[in-house]
């Protein structure tokens, strides 16, 4: 392909054709400012419906102003990008934008994280014209357990539909009506709650404004922790302490496990866990599945399912459970660590320390938002009382932090409590993408060959690639494995399994780019996906600093198991550890 | 959004499956099939929406989202005489509006709506191509042009006569 040569702001660059001036500036160092589009490079996004207008620019001899993200650089072309006939434009577009917006910034659970507030800001606007007579859009609130939607708030850029749609394959957001009504809404304009939605929440992570949120337990925490009569109990995810440290400044990629530990302990939590330690247990139990359904299979049993699925990603969960429900037998039955974590808290912990189910709540700090639909499961209720009472996520931690007045980056370090809160580096790992399946082949080869691994490390099992597959040598017996992020790869796997031309035994599948660490309830990243791959890269930094890295060798796992559980699959460990799976589509609905 | 909740027969299944099929079920034939559809069933509830959404292997809020950009297509059924009245440039600078508005009081019903015996619905469409003949009404296939608001009486005269009730 040909280069191009023009001018942007007097500076002359050369790039290959086909480049939009955007990126051409953008390579110039110049920022244009932009609101619909979106470019997350390390998963191949690139959004640009040239919507918003914002991002339009002068090109010289055009009579009009050209949209900067969507618009092919041409050879000799002159571009100014911030002269004051652009600066006008853009301001009136913006204008434009909010004349029907709600102003409620003061209580709008965005405000101070918003796309929208930061770029009026920037573009200086202190004034909506005619406010008094412009009509306002009055869209109804929808609340489900894991989203609101107050699409009052939605500025058409769409960011959300692409997510839904074009990465995730979930189809349930649209683009519906026109003019002034328009908005983004499941088909027919039926409550989130009833439509094919997995609650994955990345609709939420790259929403600019407030339009889509989570469902916020704050402040019912904050009752519960003041409340003496309750113990409450807490356990964080493995992704948290690889992104909370952003909220507070801190670069990318930094650990703040310990810090963390001490800002819950200060909180007021009565004990301080670790969704880790159920991370371990379940690879306990998934682990033990997986080898039981190997040895049946290699036995000859033709009535075991293989590949078996991992069943740690509730987004995921609500995938199959909405798309494939001709598949339910296939994913393995052991449940969430978050959720494995609740039914030990609840049992063997809560008889510890002689307290009645009644008096114990436990929260779980998640990277996650379908995290918050899956705890109000009725599976995983006991006469109503649930495992988990309530889930909130990285973002509302942070805020809630902040609203304590602790500041993260100067909080002493400290461990968690026990017996819950002790981990391996195999429990780590599931944070990022390929940890879940790389924890369980730490286990089940040396469980499987009596071996010990040399090392533990499996590095073909890791990366950033939407499908990524390996052969593991267990001793002679070649396991293949695949491995799938973001749920459009996921149906690719998952229909190949249909047609019956999968060659896997295992498949791991998160539901979220990256894995955990790229959740949707993770601090924003705004754009910039190359966050990402520094969280991933502490996760595993996080791993390597353990002494102990495989989840049998947790020594408190083993001791749950000989005062408690038994052993793996027991009778006990199926009623408190695992699960069933029910179809919730009256309809296939899929698209692409 | 839909207010009417219908359940379809196996043979309504079955002809909304076939003309999906007659344009080889390709996603990009999305509106031609709504057309189609349309033009059979005289509207396009949710439930026909979700046949036509697995048929072609698209999301249903994609279809929907079809549905309620062009206004072309309804969600509610049409009258028996559906009356269409332009409110393009032309007939609207000709009176189309007066037009629209005597309509709606004869009739008592609001734009979109349907008559309770089903008889009569209206809807605004833009430009027919008939400009010289503005401001253009439309019921059924039938074209008046240069109507006037006394006019408006006749015409739905003209569909309450007993040659049209047995039609």
């Amino acid at each position: 392909m040909s280069n191009v040569k023009l001018t942007i702001d007097n500076k002359t660059i050369e790039v290959p054709q086909g480049t939009t001036i955007f990126k051409a500036a953008k390579q110039l160092n110049i920022e244009i400012p932009s609101l619909c589009y979106m470019n997350l490079e390390a998963l191949s996004i690139e959004h640009k419906p040239a919507g918003c207008r914002i991002c339009v620019v002068e090109v010289e001899g055009r009579r009009n102003l050209a949209p900067s993200c969507s618009t092919e650089v041409a050879e000799g072309m002159v571009v100014r990008t911030h002269n004051m006939r652009v600066l006008n434009a853009r301001k009136t577009v913006m204008e434009l934008i909010l004349s029907d917006h709600p102003k409620e910034c003061l209580s709008c659970a965005k405000s101070g994280n918003c796309d929208l507030q930061m770029l009026a800001q920037k573009l200086g606007i202190r004034e909506i014209p005619d406010q008094d007579t412009v009509a306002m859009s009055t869209y109804r609130k929808d609340f489900s357990p894991s989203i609101i939607r107050e699409m009052d708030k939605c500025i058409m850029c769409r960011r959300c539909e692409t997510m839904c749609n074009d990465f995730q394959t979930v189809g349930a957001l649209s683009a519906v009506n026109r003019g002034f009504d328009a908005v983004v809404a499941p088909a027919f304009e039926m409550d989130l709650q009833d439509s094919p939605c997995t609650y994955c929440g990345q609709c939420v992570a790259v929403c600019p404004t407030g339009a889509l949120t989570e469902t916020d337990h704050t402040n019912r925490l904050i009752a519960d922790l003041s409340n003496p009569e309750k113990t409450v109990i807490v356990q964080t995810a493995p992704a948290v302490r690889a992104a909370l440290g952003e909220e507070f400044g801190m670069e990318p990629g930094t650990s703040v496990t310990g810090e963390m530990a001490t800002a819950l302990r200060q909180l007021g939590f009565d004990y301080v866990f670790d969704t880790d330690f159920a991370a371990d247990l379940t690879i306990m139990e998934e682990g033990s599945e997986l080898l039981d359904r190997l040895t049946r299979h290699l036995s000859g049993d033709t009535s075991v399912k293989l590949p078996m699925l991992t069943s740690c990603c509730p987004g995921w969960v609500n995938f199959f459970e909405h798309q494939f429900p001709d598949m339910l037998d296939i994913p393995s039955t052991a449940r969430s660590p978050q959720q494995m974590f609740g039914a030990i808290a609840k049992t063997y912990f809560a008889d510890k320390i002689k307290v009645k189910r009644e008096d114990m709540i436990v929260v779980s700090i998640m990277p996650c938002l379908a995290k918050k639909y899956e705890c109000q499961r009725d599976e995983f209720k006991v006469d109503g009382n649930p495992d988990v009472d309530y889930s909130i996520s990285t973002r509302e931690l942070a805020s809630l932090i902040k609203r304590a007045n602790m500041d993260l980056s100067n909080m002493p370090k400290s461990d968690f409590d026990n017996p819950l809160g002790e981990s391996t580096g195999a429990a780590v790992i599931f944070g990022v993408t390929g940890g879940v399946i790389e924890a369980a082949v730490r286990t089940a080869y040396e469980v499987q060959t009596g071996k010990t691994l040399e090392r533990v490390e499996f590095e073909q099992l890791r990366g950033l690639e939407g499908i990524r597959q390996a052969t593991i040598d267990f001793n002679g017996l070649p396991i293949n494995i695949g491995i799938a992020h973001g749920l459009g790869n996921a149906r690719k796997l998952l229909e190949d399994i249909r047609a019956g031309k999968s060659q896997f035994h295992a498949i791991e599948i998160m539901a979220c780019p990256g894995g955990c660490i790229g959740g949707g309830g993770q601090p924003l990243h705004h754009g910039n996906a190359e966050i990402l791959k520094k969280r991933t890269k502490a996760i595993f930094t996080e791993d390597e600093g353990k002494t102990l890295r495989k989840s049998h060798e947790n020594p408190h796992i083993i001791k749950l198991y000989e005062e408690f559980l038994g052993k793996p699959l027991s009778h006990l460990a199926h009623s408190l550890l695992h699960t069933h799976y029910t179809t919730k589509s009256k309809k296939t609905i899929i698209i692409k | 959004m839909s207010t009417i909740k219908i359940e379809l027969r196996p043979d309504q299944i079955d002809k909304i499956k076939e003309i999906c099929l007659s344009f080889n079920n390709n996603p990009g034939e999305l509106i031609n099939v709504l057309h189609a559809i349309q033009g059979t069933f005289g509207y396009l509830p949710a439930e026909v929406q979700e046949v036509v959404a697995q048929s072609l292997n698209i999301s249903s809020a994609k279809v929907y989202g079809v549905v309620t950009f062009y206004s072309f297509f309804t969600m509610t059924p049409k009258g028996k005489h559906p009356i269409s009245i332009c409110t393009g440039t032309a007939c609207y600078v000709r009176g189309a509006e007066k037009i629209l508005d005597e309509f709606k009081k004869e009739l008592n019903l609001k734009v979109g709506e349907t008559t309770p015996d089903g008889k009569f619905s209206i809807s605004c469409l833009r430009c027919v191509g008939a400009c010289g003949l503005a401001p253009v009404v439309m019921v059924g296939n039938k074209t008046y042009g240069r109507v006037s608001p006394d006019m408006v009486k006749g015409i739905i005269e003209e569909y309450n006569k007993p040659c049209c009730e047995e039609a």
